[in-house]
């Protein structure tokens, strides 16, 4: 078990024992389904339905229903694309990154990450596979043999790249979110009562026991998966910014991108998930879970991040000045001052100023402030996006073919859909599934917690001040296991 | 198949691992030990040596980026040569990123299929287990009783002065 620190404070509070945590994770699984997520689930639905009618729009009518024009050939669709898989990334960060780095305080939040990922990188995926215009033919993306037309698939184009990226980075999150799940599947399972409860999470349970044997195959599992999956994440958001770095816009043709892109991704994804957290944690009372530690530390992380990314926006400026390259220059001076000045304007205050507000414990620490910080940031990072593509299209190097570009309503009704279709997997997930990591959190409960008989055997120089006789156990019991971690 | 097994149930995992290593020192075998959450040093106490899952996965991984970097200078500079962007026909720093992921999604797989093979894990519509409450805040350790029952009340008592809270006797039959 955990070495007792008299300086760390507890990551679950309310003085829970294992079966607290077992109940408090598996009542809303348990439960009939509230009238507050019945109402969120209608809401959902709606704008699901909203979804769907655009995607009936433009796949009966065409690309033409959108607000795209000769000049700006990509908008809305790949804003919301890079928008979308930006945010699912923080939950890789959340359940490899911090795996590896050891923090214990991601066992709480991260199966609620993870699920966001997922959901997060479907919806990303509708908006490039919804602008073939034919997305019966999506399997065209792949190196099939040339019955299709005489070529192989190009693989020096970032886009197929990106094909393989995105299919790559979700099924890889899909596998390691449901090893993860297997464990409380089985506890739910051999808790349910009624029979089709009792053989479907039986079945996801895929004949789970807990065994000594099965958990250390699982624990090395899980660091595998995160050791692949760190730079998994890092790869897909590189390769998302070389659509753009790879190309010769002025604007999109630098080399700063994939880490300023990575740096936005967990920038934008941390304040999803705090969102998601914030609401989550009341609806489902798992305050003791989700405390406002883990608030201040998701805080800090976005706060970093988002002035990472504000480092990235001067440096551009400052090679665009530096390079002496009118285009370049142009193509900055327009961003700021041009006719989209204000979607840089909000872009700069959303993502650079209002963040660093966190600084100030009180902020930091403030729920409805974080709340807030955390929808204006998703806001100032969808406009980065906006900013970066359309900014840099709508004026190049041919002035005669400069244009404006303004949404359809159907470019709204997308955007706007895949929200509900993201927020209904996500109340699905939560009704369905165990929110929170049971197994994980269990071994984490003693996390500077004084509530039991502590096992010294591993460190004897390091014995606890704190330790209680236990009845039962003889007081000399030998001790001669080595540290394995 | 029907075995008989003495279940001595815990409370508490630190408990338990001493347990297990006076249980194993007075000569009894340990069948198995379920627990709700994974434990570390128990697979020392308990002799279980290290998985070599990590070793599939470097095949897997390696099997991955083969796969990869042949298909893409079997597909552009051998089966349909084509210049694209001025670049060679096996441009190998393109190639990079498509090597990559198909490294990570190999690894992946493998290794997770490889894990529900070598440890059973399949869907299943019953599942017998030895005790409902160790995947909730119970932790068990199972000794299989052999013919023999003579020696069940001394590791009854074994189990008891190792801080079980209770021991239960169980019966499965093979699943």
């Amino acid at each position: 078990m955990q070495h007792v620190s008299p300086v760390r404070e507890p990551l679950v509070t309310g003085g829970k024992t294992y079966h607290d945590i077992t109940q408090d994770v598996c009542r809303q699984v348990e439960a009939k389904p509230n009238i507050r997520w019945m109402a969120a689930l209608a809401v959902a639905l709606f704008f699901l339905g909203v979804f769907l009618y655009s995607v009936y729009r433009t796949l009966w009518y065409g690309i033409g229903e959108w607000g795209l024009n000769k000049t700006v050939g990509w908008a809305w669709d790949i804003t919301n694309f890079v928008w979308w898989v930006g945010i699912g990334h923080a939950g890789t960060l959340i359940s490899a990154v911090l795996l590896l780095f050891r923090q214990k305080w991601r066992s709480s939040i991260n199966r609620a990450a993870e699920a966001m990922t997922i959901f997060a990188v479907i919806c990303a995926a509708m908006f490039p596979v919804l602008h073939m215009g034919r997305p019966w033919q999506a399997y065209w993306v792949f190196p099939l043999q040339n019955t299709f037309g005489s070529l192989w698939a190009n693989f020096n184009s970032p886009l197929l790249w990106d094909v393989f990226a995105i299919s790559t980075y979700f099924s890889v999150s899909l596998v390691f979110w449901y090893i993860g799940l297997i464990p409380d599947f089985a506890t739910i399972r051999d808790r349910a009562k009624g029979p089709i409860a009792k053989v479907t999470y039986s079945m996801l349970s895929m004949n789970w026991k807990g065994s000594a044997k099965a958990w250390s195959r699982y624990e090395t599992v899980s660091l595998i998966l995160a050791g692949v999956s760190t730079p998994l994440v890092l790869s897909v958001h590189t390769i998302v910014s070389m659509d753009f770095a790879t190309s010769v816009v002025p604007g999109w043709h630098t080399t700063i991108f994939p880490p300023y892109f990575v740096a936005g991704a967990i920038f934008s994804g941390f304040a999803m998930v705090l969102t998601l957290m914030l609401i989550t944690r009341v609806v489902f009372k798992l305050e003791d879970y989700i405390t406002l530690e883990h608030i201040a530390l998701m805080n800090k992380i976005m706060m970093i991040t988002g002035s990472i990314v504000g480092v990235a926006y001067i440096t551009e400026f400052f090679i665009a000045w530096y390079s002496q390259v009118e285009f370049e220059q142009y193509a900055f001076i327009n961003r700021a001052t041009g006719p989209y000045w204000w979607a840089y304007a909000s872009m700069m205050t959303c993502n650079v100023i209002t963040p660093q507000l966190v600084w100030f414990r009180k902020v930091r620490y403030s729920i409805p402030m974080t709340f807030i910080l955390s929808i204006i940031v998703n806001i100032g990072m969808w406009f980065e996006r906006f900013v970066i593509i359309v900014t840099s299209l709508h004026r190049d190097y041919l002035p005669s073919s400069w244009a404006m570009f303004s949404p359809s309503i159907i470019d709204i009704g997308i955007y706007v859909g895949t929200m509900g279709l993201f927020f209904t997997l996500f109340l699905l997930f939560a009704k369905f599934f165990p929110v929170i990591n049971m197994a994980e959190v269990k071994t984490i409960l003693k996390y500077g917690v004084d509530n039991g008989p502590t096992y010294t055997g591993r460190d004897p120089h390091h014995a606890p001040t704190h330790h209680h006789a236990t009845p039962g156990v003889p007081a000399s019991a030998p001790v001669t296991y080595t540290k394995h971690d | 198949m029907t075995k008989r097994f003495a279940l001595g149930v815990f409370d508490d995992e630190d408990v338990l691992l001493h347990a297990i290593e006076n249980v194993r020192a007075a000569g009894v075998k340990i069948y198995d030990v379920f627990t709700p959450f994974p434990i570390h040093g128990i697979d020392d106490a308990l002799g279980i040596e290290r998985s070599r899952l990590p070793i599939a996965a470097f095949f897997y991984g390696l099997c991955g980026l083969s796969f990869a970097l042949w298909m893409q200078i079997y597909m552009l500079g051998f089966d349909w040569p084509m210049i694209i962007g001025g670049k060679p026909h096996i441009a190998l720093p393109a190639f990079i990123p498509v090597s990559f992921e198909l490294t990570v999604l190999f690894t992946c797989h493998g290794m997770a299929i490889t894990f529900f093979i070598i440890t059973s894990m399949y869907p299943k519509p019953k599942v017998h287990v030895m005790d409902v409450r160790s995947t909730d805040d119970k932790f068990v350790m199972a000794i299989e009783l052999k013919d023999d029952t003579s020696n069940l009340g001394q590791l009854t008592q074994l189990l008891r002065d190792n801080g079980a809270s209770e021991v239960n006797e169980k019966e499965m039959t093979k699943n």
